[in-house]
């Protein structure tokens, strides 16, 4: 069992998380059991390369996804036992944003009416109340709501178009947001707005993020902590300084050499190691990295690994961590 | 050979689109030559692909391209359709960033590979597939023999564009473009195509232009770096000065603004404030003025040309370009 590395019971608990796809008569193996908690007002990046799970695990913590087994608890409260209208009041407090933004608005309704339409669904039926909350999140997000509130989405860039799913998230007063790839789509200039807005809204808010990357230094850039994930399972977790000056875990120390640095005095790593990332739908035995890990040997096929704790706070799924 | 391998003189690319005119690529003045790699850079719009097509010869229909493209010392624009595609195959190659783009999804691997190198080099079928074999094996596909038999589909996307890398570098070309080959790439496999295309490129000495809107896949492997902005380039320098030394506000800006591994979380990123010019409605001054935290009256009301006044590789179009004391800091 993982210890808590704060001292309060955290908002979100995932507990051996098992979340599968059917694909034909095979199973794609998305997320296979994991276990993270989130404190809060804290916030948790997620990183891995593309189809190792982390969408299906983010949209199976907000019970978008049904996981096969494993528990979700949020506040204390079981998601993964709840339906219904429980499920639905619960909804209220946990919030998603996409990557694309310009995909996750409907091109045929203004912007007043997309980011009013959460609290439709909640059954606010106020309209001045509704008006109200609309422009607040949208001042708060940097939009003027007089300008905006009437126009449609394909009036709007990409980075404006976050901007609304942003104010969307926030219209609820959620404590939790999901935040799946929500800058990957844009530009480096616009990236660094969306992301320092993201910040800001998480101060004035008090909100909790589970923020979904697979860019490590965007991830750096927002998180307390980081969780590093392959092929459905945790391979890493602990402070977001730590884990990056020293990663125990040898898929963390590959991802590490192989981001491109922007200067030219650091010497690109010449031939990370080889290889691509297995199926999830036949995951290998043991420990799932071991067909590119340079250190794998016997018991890494035999025997999945643990999560353990290697330093204060520093958590690594490995038989042989990095020193 | 003295001389560069390309030059691109005063390049523009005209768009009509139902606004009015967009002006996609502004007078570009670019060249390289053999064995070294040129690196544009540029966020999404500001025109690496309109020039990369016009070096191609490859325009959409409706385009107006003006200015001069040599390569080889030939003037691209008045060869006739089938000198051109010849070249294409052969000594001027390219990689896009959907290796789709590049490969027939009905037709196997081997044929495609096999069709390219017989189309260009006189080999016979079976030297032909035995150089396809070879050329799978150096991109690092692992049992080369039974992809041939393969289509598409069933390779993964790192595994296509080693494919596409294979095709293109199958004649030996002698300049390689690369229009933001990894983008759609993991950064485990990113890493592995860079440096797939880094080897195979000293080893034949081929000329590359590797274009990306991402300064990090640049920094370590371009021998000299243009930074693009609305249609322009803004700064062009080897790419040490480019990064250490830079003149242009924008550059400086663009650099900032990345988050950077080594600093600690929650650094607030100095972010570049609003967003490019709409193309269509084109700036009287400098494109960046609207952003840009130098910006005085003449900055709104003149374009700064491309200019070296300091060294003549390294050039900047800015009234008021930043100077870094020479050696000092990094
Ligand atoms: N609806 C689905 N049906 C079948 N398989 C799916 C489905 N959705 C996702 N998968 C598979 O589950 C695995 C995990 O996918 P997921 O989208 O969670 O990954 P991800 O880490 O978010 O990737 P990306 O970075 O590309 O967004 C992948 O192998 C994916 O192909
Ligand atoms: N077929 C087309 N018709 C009209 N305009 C086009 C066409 N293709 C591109 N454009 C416009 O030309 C300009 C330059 O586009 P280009 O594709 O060269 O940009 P880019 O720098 O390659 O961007 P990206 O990083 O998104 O690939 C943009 O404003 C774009 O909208
Ligand atoms: S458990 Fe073995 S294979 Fe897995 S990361 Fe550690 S050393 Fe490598
Ligand atoms: S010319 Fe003026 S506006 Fe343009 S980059 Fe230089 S200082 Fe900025
Ligand atoms: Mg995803
Ligand atoms: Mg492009």
């Amino acid at each position: 069992m993982m210890q808590l590395a704060v001292p309060e019971a955290p908002l979100l608990n995932v507990d051996n998380l098992v979340v599968e796809y059917g694909l034909g008569n095979k199973t794609v193996h998305a997320v296979s059991g994991v276990s993270l908690q989130v404190a809060r007002g804290e916030t948790l990046g997620l990183v891995g390369e593309s189809g190792c799970g982390k969408s299906t695990l983010g949209r199976a913590v907000l019970q978008l996804r049904r996981a096969k087994s494993g528990r979700v608890l949020f506040d204390g409260e079981d998601l993964t036992a709840m339906e219904g209208e429980a499920l639905r009041k619960m909804r209220r407090r946990v919030q998603l944003i996409f990557q694309d933004p310009i995909a996750s608005l409907n091109p045929r309704r203004r912007i007043g009416d997309i980011v009013a339409e959460p609290l439709v669904i909640a059954g606010v039926k106020d309209v001045a109340e509704r008006r109200r909350r609309v422009h607040e999140v949208l001042s708060a997000v940097g939009l003027d709501p007089d300008l905006v509130a009437g126009r449609l989405p394909h009036e709007f860039s990409g980075g404006q178009c976050q901007r609304i799913c942003i104010a969307r998230s926030l219209v609820l007063n959620p404590e939790f947001i999901v935040c799946d790839e929500p800058v990957s789509a844009l530009d480096v200039s616009i990236r660094a707005q969306i992301l320092n807005l993201l910040e800001e809204m998480k101060a004035r808010f008090g909100l909790t993020l589970l923020f979904i990357a697979h860019d490590l230094a965007v991830v750096k850039a927002v998180s307390d902590r980081v969780a590093v994930m392959y092929l459905g399972r945790l391979c890493e977790v602990g402070p977001s300084e730590q884990l990056f000056a020293s990663p125990a875990h040898p898929y963390t120390a590959l991802l590490l050499q192989a981001i491109p640095v922007p200067d030219p005095d650091v010497r690109p790593a010449e031939s990370v190691a080889g290889g691509e990332p297995p199926s999830p739908i036949a995951p290998p035995s043991g420990c799932r990295f071991r067909t590119r890990c340079p250190r794998a040997d016997q018991r890494c096929s035999a025997e999945i690994p643990e999560l353990r704790e290697i330093a204060p706070g520093q958590f690594a799924a490995c038989h042989h961590p990095l020193a | 050979m003295s001389g560069p391998l390309l030059t691109i003189e005063d390049v523009a690319v005209e768009l009509p689109t139902p606004r009015g005119n967009l002006r996609a690529v502004d007078h570009v003045d670019l060249s390289l030559e053999a064995g070294r790699t040129l690196g544009i850079v540029g966020e999404s719009g500001c025109g690496k692909t309109m020039l990369s097509r016009a070096v191609l010869q490859l325009l959409p229909k409706k385009a107006k391209l003006s200015g001069r493209v040599m390569f080889d010392g030939q003037d691209l624009a008045r060869l006739d359709s089938e000198r051109l595609r010849q070249l294409r195959g052969r000594d001027l190659a390219v990689v896009f960033q959907d290796p789709m783009t590049s490969l027939n999804p009905v037709l196997t691997i081997g044929t495609q590979l096999m069709e390219t190198i017989q189309e260009h080099l006189e080999l016979d079928a079976s030297a032909a597939r035995a150089r396809s074999i070879e050329l799978l094996a150096a991109v690092g596909i692992p049992a080369p023999e039974q992809r041939l038999a393969q289509y598409p589909h069933q390779c993964s996307g790192g595994m296509r564009q080693r494919i596409a890398i294979a095709i293109a570098l199958s004649c030996e070309p002698k300049l390689l473009i690369a229009d933001e080959p990894t983008t759609a790439l993991d950064v485990t496999i990113q890493a592995q195509i860079l440096d797939l295309l880094a080897r195979e490129q000293r080893r034949r000495h081929m000329a590359m232009i590797i274009i990306t809107h991402d300064l990090g896949v640049v920094a370590g492997r371009a021998d000299e770096v243009a930074v693009m902005y609305a249609g322009r380039v803004v700064e062009r320098a080897p790419t040490p000065a480019l990064f250490k030394r830079m003149h242009m506000p924008y550059t400086e800006a663009l650099l900032a603004a990345i988050p950077k591994l080594d600093a600690a979380p929650h650094t607030p990123l100095p972010a570049i404030s609003g967003r490019p010019p709409d193309p269509t409605r084109p700036l009287r001054g400098c494109s960046f003025a609207p952003r840009c935290r130098y910006a005085t009256g003449r900055c709104h009301e003149a374009k700064p040309a491309l200019t070296g006044a300091e060294r003549p590789d390294h050039l900047y179009a800015c009234f008021h370009p930043i100077r870094m004391a020479e050696g000092v800091g990094a």
